[in-house]
């Protein structure tokens, strides 16, 4: 097995974990985290794409190293937004949670 | 049309600047601080729409897209902008509704005279200019991964305006919003990084010419779909949409539904008829097609259940979002009749971007001076503001599609080419939708029309109720759409000239 194989299979392993965290825990805080797992699985993949790549003849493809680097600073500018609203959420309401209903029950409208 | 790679033609700085004007103001905006930045920002949108008049007179004179390549290096090398018929045509629209917006949150978000600046104007006007770069941005890109980055400045100049009243509430949709779209930004990323390992560009024009129906193509394709659908709020994944929305200030929920999900609807049809339309889609956009005709009917069925205004008018929303998606089989391949669902499909963008936002901010003015947006307690409302119930109606009227509105024409335009393809199975959601749109219609308008007495907390102001007026008089003067319209529209679309 080459090692660009390995790595695309690690890749391909690290989104399908982190689709499956982002589906099912109801926690934002573990979505969040499963979401940073799913960038670094796709950030691997644009790895073997420049070591494949080479498409103008070079050993390596600089541009989806270029376009790496910018989906790391996007994922990142996304947590640190992510976190703002998780903290900001619970120091507003001393839980944090994304039921819908959990909301609309005491209903912030009808008390005026 | 040839397939000459990008160069810069004439005009093509217009593109330049339509980006730099609203970038130039949020860093204006950030230096002199919340005191100016409505200031700056009603200032600037004057200039923001000549500049899309500009660019749409410029490619309607020509007849051809007006493109611009960046730093003088054509691609594969640079990335090149393009604006053809349809983006000139959003642009405008852009520019119109994000002026409205502006004008109707004037006094909302403003700092008064002697008065504290507080955060969340000065939050309101630079993500009111955010989302305007990050539209023309999506509007003129010509390249994948460029737009992947507009993507995502929607994203995060949306979110904030969700929350901006820092409530728990609002916090946690804006929170739920940003796990949805982060989902869809990660997986059109990763679409992207398939088809550049594929075919090494990814410049549109480029991988039109390159792309083939093999497994990775599709694979890439099927991936930064997904990511859109979760983006423009497509059924089964709209969940986020009616809390986002509909706790949003009026204005924002006007841009974000009005012209934020169309952003990301857009992209979608840049990668299925821009990108992809010389490979056999039909098994693909049969998918697209049900997935809208069942958002139509859900959309409208929960439109009726719901006891506030404001929700009702967001699962509107997700009703005719689903309506944009029939655009995908009944636009598709290079028949006479796929003009005519490319027409449709435009015009449902543009009707419902002016009749959505001008509901919004009717709602907006009716919460403000009734305390409140309960359905069942509005008995009387209309007597006590009826240009706001005019408003509702109108807007009302072009969702339905009833004759002489915008929607009416694009529902119209679905149903011709739902007939002349041979795919009639798509005229049922298309009439069963207005039904709905016509049932939860019913509901705002009997109670607001019927006997009874509202207790105003604060007499309504006039510039808001006009500003709404105006953009669903917009919506109506659409079905009055010349031919032209239509044509320009066609402009820069793939296979049209080619077949």
């Amino acid at each position: 097995m080459s090692p660009s194989t390995l790595a695309g299979l690690v890749g391909a392993t690290l989104v399908g974990l982190g689709l499956y965290g982002l589906v099912l825990h109801p926690h934002p805080l573990r979505k969040l985290l499963a979401f940073n797992v799913i960038g670094n699985g796709v950030f691997l993949v644009f790895g073997i794409i420049a070591r494949r790549g080479a498409a103008a003849g070079l050993s390596f493809d600089p541009v989806p190293q270029a376009m790496v680097i910018t989906g790391i600073v996007v994922a990142f500018a996304a947590s640190a937004l992510a976190v703002a609203l998780i903290l900001g959420l619970y120091s507003e309401a001393g839980r944090v949670t994304l039921d819908p209903d959990a909301w609309t029950k005491p209903g912030p409208e009808e008390g005026k | 049309m040839t397939a000459a790679i990008a160069i810069t033609t004439s005009g093509g700085f217009l593109l330049v600047l339509s980006v730099l004007l609203p970038v130039a103001g949020i860093i204006l905006s950030l230096v002199t601080g919340g005191r100016y930045a409505s200031s700056i920002t009603l200032g600037l949108t004057p200039f923001g729409f000549a500049l899309a008049c500009a660019i749409a007179f410029c490619v309607g004179r020509t007849g051809n897209p007006v493109t611009y390549a960046i730093g003088g290096l054509p691609p594969p090398l640079g990335i090149a902008l393009r604006a053809d018929g349809a983006s000139a045509v959003m642009l405008v629209v852009t520019a119109m509704i994000l002026s409205a917006a502006a004008l109707y949150a004037r006094e909302k978000f403003t700092t008064r005279r002697g008065g504290g600046e507080s955060r969340s104007a000065l939050t309101f006007w630079i993500m009111l200019q955010a989302i305007w770069a990050a539209l023309t941005i999506i509007f003129v890109g010509g390249d994948l991964f460029n737009l992947y980055v507009a993507l995502e400045l929607l994203t995060f100049a949306a979110v904030p305006l969700v929350c901006i009243d820092g409530r728990a509430e609002t916090l946690a949709a804006a929170l739920r919003y940003l796990l949805f779209a982060l989902f869809g930004s990660i997986s059109y990323l990763l679409g992207v990084a398939l088809f550049y390992g594929a075919h090494g560009t990814l410049d549109i024009q480029l991988l039109a010419h390159r792309v083939e129906p093999t497994p990775v193509v599709w694979t890439a394709a099927a991936l930064m779909t997904a990511g859109l659908l979760a983006k423009t709020a497509l059924f089964p994944l709209h969940l986020w949409l009616p809390p986002a929305h509909a706790n949003a200030p009026a204005a924002a929920s006007a841009v974000l539904s009005g012209l934020v999900v169309k952003g990301s609807f857009f992209l979608a049809l840049r990668l299925w008829f821009y990108v992809l339309p010389e490979l056999p889609t039909g098994q693909a956009v049969a998918v697209l097609g049900g997935l809208g005709s069942a958002a139509v009917i859900a959309g409208g069925v929960l439109a009726l259940r719901q006891a506030r205004l404001k929700l009702l008018i967001a699962y509107s929303t997700v009703s005719q979002i689903g309506y944009l998606f029939l655009v995908f089989p009944l636009a598709a391949g290079a028949q006479a009749w796929s003009t005519i669902g490319w027409s449709a499909g435009l015009m449902q963008v543009v009707a419902h971007a002016f009749a959505k936002a001008a509901m919004f901010l009717a709602a907006g003015v009716l919460a403000e001076a009734a305390g409140h947006d309960q359905i069942a307690k509005l008995g009387g409302a209309a007597r006590a503001l009826p240009l706001t119930f005019l408003t509702l109606a109108l807007g009302g009227l072009s969702l339905i599609g009833l004759p002489l509105s915008g929607g009416f024409s694009a529902k119209w335009l679905m149903l011709q080419a739902s007939v002349a393809s041979g795919q009639w199975v798509w005229s049922i959601p298309i009439l069963a939708g207005g039904l709905l749109a016509a049932g939860y219609m019913y509901r705002v308008l009997a109670p607001a029309l019927s006997d009874g007495e509202i207790s105003m907390q604060s007499p309504p102001r006039r510039c808001p109720q006009a500003v709404a007026l105006a953009l669903t008089m917009i919506a109506l003067a659409l079905g009055f759409a010349p031919q032209a319209f239509f044509d320009f529209i066609e402009i820069g679309r793939p296979l049209v000239g080619a077949s």
